[in-house]
């Protein structure tokens, strides 16, 4: 292990020069706080790739028939679009980011527990990517499955699934290491004082999370290496025509992917968490109560997956289970909304841009969590069930969730990463054309769905046009809302005017760093004494 | 809030977060595995007898000694973390030449078992299999090769794994002050014994 | 935390283990020539459950190593449980 008492504590993160120069200081680098960045930049060169998926699907479906594409590249359009969002994006989500670059700080750590596993994982991410972009480019046609790649189609279909399903299997690795690196840093590296029940928030929605991430990606990871011998071999587990039950499949998937979309958004509601407070100014209400929900969400939410089968052919008991208990997973959800909503009131609010998208989240996630209730109950699931209705659900609840919590997150955290502020007014003006284009795509959808528009078709019925014109029109304000973000936060990466130590007057510890932070953090582990906490305004 | 100068050396060796870095990296396999086992798990409700037939396809002794070897192999791996904390280096490296071989005798064996199949016109995807075999039996030697299949390449990993703690404690960067690569060696070979330990029953244990 | 490494198992303890994990599995083969129709399937388990306790409790060191360490071990068997179970009843009720 190098000996990293000869690293200087005046030199930020940034600018630090070690022994390897140019990109390798940044691909070889170790600091968590760069990780962070690399994946930060990977994740942003993917998701511009997933939008533009997205524009040219709506742009598809702006009209009846065919608009700009056949409907082979449709399938294959939602199906990378679906890939790219899920596992590139919205998985490694705020951990990847956020998690790496704060976590470590907000505990009173120099680092993670294993930093080269760390480095590991974005190495992971990056060969994951290159799989999925291969399987795009190269052979028999990109894969046109569904990102669900539901079997028996995944197993017969003539398009290139072995690289896109190995790069998705490679993927989950690199969630796998972030979770076991995270658990153990969390528990071994609290700085003296900070017992379990004085950290913050967003450590502790990393720590349920992590949990998810470690116990249920292996299930996926296995049931991916049996859809590949299925193409491969032949061994017959899910087809029909050698005793197989494609519904096992459907099981095995959703025993992942539910719990996954709780990695999604369980660091969302941590960093919502945390911006919250700072900008009220005000202890956060019901400091364990959101703990014990967050660890409730994690844990109820392996028992839901069936809610995705409803009419796959499941018995009635399994339905009336699964119907049952996503139910009650949707109640600690509520509980921290109650707690959000307590803290802000008589609290001194300060309206910047972190403030404003962390109250949209709230309003855009209970839309999409009392959507989600028509989908739990079962009689209404077999009206909206593969419509359009279950499209605008989760782009309400996990877009909408996990996407205003990062920008509201990146706006939060942007000058202690930087030492730069942006510009606050682009940054609300951003915010609103955003918001005003999010609600225009995707509310549409809830109505299409009722009236009977098909999900992943490329046509559509007439009387489904006006609002399917209607909901095209958002993408692109919703777009033009994403460019004014962006370049306004890269602009002031670059020029902004040099930030304070603390301009939002946060109480947690990473506000009491240099904006950057130096290469280890803190000169010195801070210790917490009897009265200090996370939240004491 | 004060402030404490923490020295860089003796922070960057924590055991216990190694011991439960690997603890948590067991349980991801753990699910893994655990996977594969549903679906055997389903499998074998829904067909019961085809999967009773197939089971008489397969060698009760070759199995039975497998398990016994990889049985064996744990107590070696597990007296070698004693070794070496009593400081008896070439016992250490004793037990674990001994652990390696039976790695290697398991494999073996498992090379062996499987030519039998393919002799006999058994394997995923052969004529056989498909125009001869009911669903179920189809099936169990789906899984059959599968699972066992996972478990060897675990048991390569594994074997790779110990030679480098082998190595390490040859070198003497593993010893009595710094022994968890070599525990941690022998966390992930005792999973392999404990798949195995409930691979055998479910494969070769159906009557 | 440091008094873990200072305890030593002794050769003896891991050679008894061994002994317990192969009497069990010869009591396992023999309990699956039994004709107990259904059940033979678990009788075979619950044998292969002991033999795992045992691998776990000794050489796998749970039991001189700290409480939270078991209970995390015993929350993972008991949700990878639960979500067979769920499972089943899917298929137990089709």
């Amino acid at each position: 292990m190098q000996t990293d008492t000869h690293i200087p504590h005046d030199v930020n993160y940034l600018d630090y020069k070690g022994k390897n120069k140019g990109i390798f200081a940044w691909i070889f680098s170790t600091d968590h706080k760069r990780i962070a960045l690399l994946y930060m930049y990977s994740m942003l060169t993917m998701f511009v790739v997933g939008v533009a998926l997205g524009l040219a699907m709506k742009l598809e479906l702006i009209a009846p028939g065919k608009t700009i594409m056949d409907p082979q590249t449709y399938n294959a359009i939602f199906t990378v679009h679906g890939v790219i969002m899920i596992f590139m994006i919205v998985i490694p989500g705020l951990p990847a980011v956020f998690g790496n670059f704060m976590l470590p700080i907000m505990i009173g750590a120099k680092d993670v527990a294993f930093p080269r596993i760390n480095l590991l994982s974005w190495y992971f991410y990056v060969a994951g990517a290159l799989l999925v972009i291969a399987s795009v480019l190269f052979g028999n046609g990109t894969p046109d499955t569904g990102w669900t790649f539901y079997a028996p189609y995944s197993f017969k279909t003539g398009t290139n699934l072995l690289p896109a399903i190995f790069g998705a299997f490679i993927l989950g690795f690199s969630s796998i290491l972030t979770g076991l690196n995270f658990i153990v840093t969390i528990h071994r590296m609290r700085c003296p004082g900070m017992t379990w029940f004085k950290m913050p928030l967003f450590p502790w929605s990393l720590y349920g999370t992590a949990w998810i991430q470690l116990l249920a990606t292996p299930v996926i990871g296995i049931t991916l290496v049996l859809v590949a011998l299925e193409r491969i071999f032949g061994i017959g587990v899910f087809d029909p025509a050698l005793g197989g039950d494609p519904i096992l499949y459907q099981h095995l998937f959703w025993i992942y992917s539910h719990p996954a979309v709780y990695v999604m958004i369980l660091p969302a509601m941590g960093a919502i968490s945390e911006i919250i407070p700072t900008f009220s100014q005000k202890h956060i209400f019901g400091y364990r109560a959101i703990i014990v929900s967050t660890l409730a969400i994690a844990f109820v939410g392996y028992f839901v997956w069936g809610h995705h089968m409803f009419t796959s052919g499941m018995s009635g008991t399994a339905q009336y289970t699964f119907s049952i208990l996503t139910f009650i997973v949707a109640i600690p959800s509520a509980i921290k909304v109650f707690n959000w909503i307590s803290t802000m009131h008589k609290g001194s609010i300060n309206p910047e841009a972190p403030f404003l998208w962390a109250v949209t989240f709230i309003f855009i996630f209970m839309i999409g969590g009392f959507s989600g209730l028509v989908l739990g109950a079962l009689a209404t699931n077999v009206h909206v069930h593969d419509t359009a209705f279950v499209v605008a659900h989760f782009h309400f609840i996990v877009f909408g969730g996990v996407g205003f919590a990062f920008f509201g997150a990146i706006h939060y955290w942007f000058p202690k990463m930087f030492g730069r502020m942006y510009d606050k007014v682009w940054a609300k003006v951003g915010w609103a054309f955003f918001t005003v284009g999010f609600l225009t795509l995707y509310s549409p959808m809830f109505y299409l769905g009722m009236i009977g528009m098909p999900r992943r078709y490329y046509d559509y019925l007439p009387e489904y046009h006006a609002a399917n014109i209607l909901s095209s029109l958002g993408s692109w304000v919703m777009t033009f809302g994403l460019l004014i973000i962006v370049i306004n936060l890269f602009r002031s990466a670059k020029n902004g005017p040099i930030a304070e130590i603390n301009p939002w007057h946060g109480k947690t510890l990473e506000w009491t760093v240099p904006s950057p932070p130096p290469v280890e953090n803190f000169d010195e582990i801070p210790v917490y004494g009897e009265k200090d906490g996370p939240y004491e305004y | 809030m004060e402030h404490v100068t923490q020295h860089a050396a003796d922070q960057h060796y924590d055991p216990e977060a190694n011991k439960l870095g690997m603890w948590l990296f067991i349980f991801t396999e753990l699910l893994l595995f655990g996977g594969l086992f549903i679906v055997y798990s389903i499998y074998r409700f829904l067909n019961p007898e085809s999967f009773k037939m197939a089971g008489h396809e397969l060698n009760l002794t070759i199995g039975a000694i497998n398990t016994l070897i990889l049985l064996v192999s744990s107590m070696t791996i597990a007296m070698s973390t004693s070794a070496l904390q009593k400081k008896n280096k070439g016992l250490t490296v004793l037990l674990l030449e001994i652990t390696i071989m039976l790695a290697m005798i398991f494999l073996i064996n498992k090379y062996f078992e499987w030519g039998v199949k393919f002799d006999h016109g058994i394997w995923p995807g052969s004529e056989h299999m498909l125009n001869d075999l009911s669903h179920g039996e189809i099936l169990f030697f789906g899984l059959y090769f599968v699972m066992t299949g996972l478990h060897a390449l675990h048991i390569v990993v594994g074997m790779i794994i110990i030679i480098v703690a082998l190595n390490r404690v040859q070198k003497g960067t593993v010893d009595e002050n710094r022994p968890t690569l070599l525990e941690n060696a022998g966390l992930y070979w005792h999973l392999v014994d404990l798949i195995w330990i409930f691979l055998f029953p479910l494969f070769y244990l159906i009557h | 935390m440091e008094k873990e490494k200072h305890h030593i198992v002794p050769y003896k303890v891991y050679f008894y283990i061994l002994a317990l994990l192969i009497t069990f599995t010869f009591l396992s083969i023999g309990i699956t020539k039994i004709n107990l129709g259904e059940y033979s399937v678990l009788g075979a388990m619950i044998f292969a459950t002991i033999k795992s306790i045992l691998v776990l409790a000794w050489f796998m060191h749970l039991k001189f190593d700290q409480p939270f360490l078991r209970i995390m071990v015993g929350f993972v068997i008991l949700l990878f449980f639960a979500v067979i179970f769920i499972t089943f009843l899917d298929y137990y009720y089709r």
